[in-house]
């Protein structure tokens, strides 16, 4: 046997054996980085109509009910969703051509018509987003679609966790007693970055 | 098949199915079987990845007429 092919053993050897070191002390570090306890997920909600109100509070009880840990910072006119009475909610077809005006009543081929009223026409009827909003009202339902009231209360009972952003409940004028009760903390994107840094899924709504 | 538990989500949509599945889980004991019968298409899929998620066992998934049954063991 020369000297070369020696040598070469021997390296063949050093390398199997930092590869099996390297690979165990890899599996070692993973094991410590594996988060603890349930996944976790931080929504930032920031719209204040009554059909923006669904996604946060829809996704909120979603995640709470598969067993994960949820906090939903309100901000901006999302703070309207943490007010005592949701039932000033509003939704307007106005400037919002993703939305279908169809009727909640009447025969199947009329509720099947999309009334494409024009945004010139809308903006000058009075009491015209009242009418849209009733209108949407009766179609949740009529489709068994939960009331915003409802779902939020689903969330609470679920131990979502609800944050109002202090910044904007001042730049607004409310106080703490316009929102309910159960507004676990006001706190600001300082406090609430990190928690969305740490979560494993984080939405913009 | 020996059921310890029937919840009705009938005329229920997302995500009232899954979650009314959840707290009537919450009362069982491990092992019993809960029966849940919707209306809503989406709980086929939802349910399952729901028993995925939670780590209870989806039996079965069955379709009578509107009606979607499903059977789950805590």
């Amino acid at each position: 046997m020369g000297a070369a092919e020696e040598v070469t053993g021997l390296d063949a050897s050093i390398a199997r054996r930092i590869d099996e070191v390297v690979a165990r002390k890899v599996e070692e570090r993973l094991a410590q980085l594996k988060p603890k306890g349930p996944p976790s997920m931080t929504i930032i909600a920031t719209k204040g109509t009554l059909d923006w109100a669904y996604p946060p509070f829809i996704l909120a009880s979603t995640g709470a009910a598969l067993g994960w840990d949820v906090s939903v910072f309100f901000t901006f006119y999302g703070l309207n969703l943490l007010r005592r009475d949701l039932s000033s909610l509003k939704v307007s077809p106005l400037g919002n051509p993703g939305m279908p005006m169809k009727m909640p009543f009447g025969p199947k081929w009329f509720q099947g018509i999309n009334w494409d009223i024009p945004n010139a026409v809308q903006s000058i009827v009075p009491g015209f987003e009242s009418l849209a909003t009733t209108l949407m009202k009766q179609t949740i339902k009529n489709k068994g679609v939960a009331d915003v009231a409802d779902l939020r209360a689903v969330c609470i009972e679920s131990g979502v966790n609800l944050i109002a952003c202090q910044m904007t409940v001042d730049l607004f004028g409310f106080s703490q007693s316009d929102f309910i009760a159960e507004v676990s903390e006001y706190c600001g994107a300082t406090k609430f970055l990190p928690m969305a840094q740490k979560a494993d899924v984080s939405l913009f709504i | 098949m020996n059921v310890d538990r029937e919840l009705d989500t009938r005329g229920l949509t997302c995500p009232m199915p899954i979650v009314k599945t959840k707290k009537a889980l919450l009362a069982m004991a491990g092992g019993q079987i809960l029966r849940v019968v919707a209306t809503d298409p989406g709980s086929v899929s939802d349910m399952k990845a729901f028993a995925e998620a939670t780590g209870h066992e989806l039996l079965s998934s069955e379709t009578s007429g509107k009606e979607f049954i499903f059977f789950l063991k805590k």
